[in-house]
């Protein structure tokens, strides 16, 4: 059955995603500025500029350890950092459904606010725009953000060389279960938080520590860890190897995913960033992650090989092994 | 961890065990797709030695619907009137031209839920709307169908149905055996069902089959521990029903359970895809509750489809084609685009397959 419509898969950020993104966006951008795939693009200029934009459309919008506002900062300034950068500018675009709570567009701008500051972006410029009732579903936002390069070559999941480190910044899984948990629909006896955070401050010191040794850096969003290694390595032409002991764990989560049947490798979060780092600063990096605010569970996970090219594969616990799969279609959605 | 290393300690000794102890050719089947799924998850098939293998079995319930009925949920999601409440496994299983997910993104009113109560609520909400709930499972999801049957008769609801596929396993244990078509040595007995059914229906198995049965749990070293059981049964010869998960599974399983299912539905033939009609291997609501069924409230007519023509689901459920062994594996049939159920359920042999064992 080929696919003549959208369907809710195609948001899911596993391969139908990826193939529709191939198929019908890519087409139409231009391939002077980057081949696709990347968290932002780095552009020419009197300086390099690195720009992205992300769209919003969670449900609920407040749900615990965050809200929309928040999510829509801290989602842009992450795939803007995640190319090795300082994030700067941002404009923020809402589309405010008719009878929607003003308490609620409050609620979202304090965090929008307080999410800039902390994030250390500026926001320049915006745009409302209001929609009858039953058009939308309260808030979507919209965010575009600028930033600097920290590096003189940006970092890229083109870039991922065998025997480079692959580190992570804490615990799967934690905003795609919080939301789905404050959807109400499940009787989940858990109080898992989101983990969205601005990712700036974390990155620059990753940066700092590493330099040019850093050389990919991607925020598991959508699809989860299991999306973001398969999409390094196919775009890097590498191999992975992951051991499953060393990965930070959260039990709120692990039980989560257990009663719902979902894998945390395939969850989403955001406020997490995977690193490929040359082993001669693989320490460094490291231990500049555990010092920071959003690093203190930092962890070694494993890995870059030279091939099967696009293979990630992991030893489990038991001394097994087996294949870190691309999710496929539909998790969660309008998770972000 | 020291606790983790006295788990794999354990393990690593179970493997051991497993290996000096089969002293000839041994199968055993798993009848559950969370088996299916951890077993995959944990590589454990790599710690077994050659001469034991490991199976899956008819134990995902999505898998095992055929798919007229799955036709059946898809006809009544194009009614306009009507809202299809399912769980998420179903959404992308291929119908003969269709599948919820399709009719879904084309207007039709197909919502998720999580739990048989929520279509209640859901039929609460919407008065102007009939609600049906695609009722699939085994024996650990009836009685809380069974309870929402229940609520909707007291609370008067006349706009809530079910599309009843409810199925038994231990019928379709019996079938495997019975025909032969695979040497099985005995069964790894699903943990979750067990907990409502007990250890009773299995000593049938024993008695008329000489298999052995083991209850198990679904962590690494509960499957563990179920294997070494039933290899040490087999080498000696001997067939008992034994319960390695005891510390959930009560000998006598959950009997208030299984009380409301009984007050609710009755035992009838069913039809399952890969085994076709199996005497006394499903469910159907009592007489007294019929009002509650879908098929009659929307006089549904059985379709006759047949599966895709390159699908061998049907076999692999019988464990006679292996999922990597179908032609179709991994090329036509894909978790993006899965020709049957056992590549799209989360609980699906093939979805296992693919996962974990692809290329490893």
């Amino acid at each position: 059955m080929p696919d003549d419509i959208i369907k809710l898969a195609h948001g899911g950020g596993g391969l139908q995603m990826q193939r529709l993104i191939e198929q019908e966006l890519l087409p139409a951008c231009d391939a002077t500025y980057g081949r696709g795939g990347e968290d932002a693009a780095v552009l020419p200029g009197a300086a390099q500029i690195v720009l992205t934009t992300d769209t919003f459309v969670v449900r609920p919008a407040v749900f615990p350890g965050g809200d929309l506002g928040k999510l829509a900062v801290c989602g842009t300034v992450n795939d803007v950092a995640m190319r090795g950068a300082r994030p700067v500018y941002l404009t923020l675009g809402l589309v405010v459904e008719e009878g929607t709570e003003i308490a609620l567009l409050r609620r979202v701008m304090r965090s929008v606010r307080d999410t800039c500051k902390e994030a250390g972006v500026a926001l320049v410029a915006g745009d409302f725009k209001v929609v009858e009732r039953g058009s939308g579903d309260g808030i979507y936002a919209n965010t575009t953000g600028v930033g600097f390069p920290l590096l003189p070559e940006p970092t890229s999941i083109h870039r991922a060389q065998p025997g480079d480190a692959i580190l992570l910044n804490g615990p799967l899984g934690q905003h795609g279960l919080a939301v789905l948990a404050a959807r109400g629909e499940l009787e989940l006896m858990m109080t898992v938080e989101s983990d969205c955070a601005p990712l700036a401050g974390l990155v620059a010191t990753m940066v700092e520590a590493g330099g040019a040794g850093v050389h990919a850096l991607h925020d598991p969003t959508r699809g989860g860890m299991a999306a973001g290694l398969n999409e390094i390595a196919a775009a890097s032409g590498v191999g992975m190897e992951l051991e499953e002991g060393a990965f930070p764990r959260d039990v709120g989560v692990e039980g989560g995913c257990e009663v719902l049947g979902l894998d945390p490798l395939q969850v989403a979060n955001e406020g997490k960033v995977m690193a490929m780092v040359a082993p001669e600063v693989t320490e460094q990096v490291l231990a500049a992650m555990k010092a920071h605010n959003y690093g203190a569970d930092s962890a070694l996970l494993g890995h870059v090989v030279k091939g099967p090219a696009g293979r990630v594969a992991m030893r489990t616990m038991l001394g097994t092994r087996r294949i870190v799969d691309m999710p496929s279609g539909e998790l969660l959605p309008r998770i972000c | 961890m020291p606790e983790t290393m006295r788990l794999h300690e354990q393990i690593g000794r179970l493997a051991r065990q497993i290996a000096e102890t089969a002293n000839q050719p041994m199968a055993f089947m798993e009848v559950c797709g969370t088996h299916s799924h951890a077993v995959g998850r944990y590589g454990l098939k790599q710690l077994l030695p050659d001469n034991v293998k490991l199976l899956s079995g008819p134990g995902c319930p999505v898998c095992v619907t055929p798919t007229g009925e799955i036709d059946w949920a898809i006809e009544l999601a194009a009614r306009p009137e009507t809202i299809v409440t399912t769980f998420g496994d179903m959404l992308r299983v291929p119908g003969s031209k269709s599948t919820l997910a399709d009719q879904r993104a084309r207007g039709a009113l197909v919502q998720v839920i999580y739990s048989p109560m929520q279509a209640l609520e859901i039929a609460q909400k919407n008065p102007t709307k009939q609600v049906v709930f695609i009722a699939v499972g085994f024996e650990t999801t009836t009685p809380t169908v069974a309870v929402a049957v229940q609520h909707a008769a007291e609370m008067g609801l006349d706009n809530y149905t079910i599309l009843c596929s409810h199925k038994l396993i231990p019928p379709a244990m019996m079938l495997l055996l019975e025909s032969g078509e695979v040497k099985l040595d005995g069964f790894l007995c699903p943990g979750h069902v067990s907990t409502i059914i007990g250890a009773a229906p299995y000593q049938q198995i024993v008695d008329n089959y000489h298999a052995p049965c083991v209850i198990t749990g679904f962590e690494a070293h509960d499957i563990m521990k179920g294997l070494y059981a039933l290899v040490k049964q087999s080498a000696e010869g001997r067939a008992e029903v034994e319960n390695e998960y005891s510390r959930t599974v009560r000998s006598e399983g959950n009997p208030a359970a299984r009380e409301v299912v009984r007050s609710i539905f009755e035992v009838t033939d069913a039809v399952w895809r890969g085994l076709g009609l199996l005497p006394g291997s499903g469910l159907k609501l009592r007489p007294e509750y019929e009002r509650f069924d879908a098929a009659k409230r929307f006089g549904l007519k059985p379709s006759g489809a047949g599966e895709h023509p390159l699908c061998h689901c049907g076999e692999v459920l019988r464990a006679v084609t292996l999922p990597v062994e179908c032609e179709a594996f991994g090329v036509a049939c894909t978790p993006e685009h899965p020709l049957g159920p056992c590549m799209v359920s989360s609980e699906g042999a093939c979805a296992a397959a693919y996962r974990y064992e692809r290329g490893r």
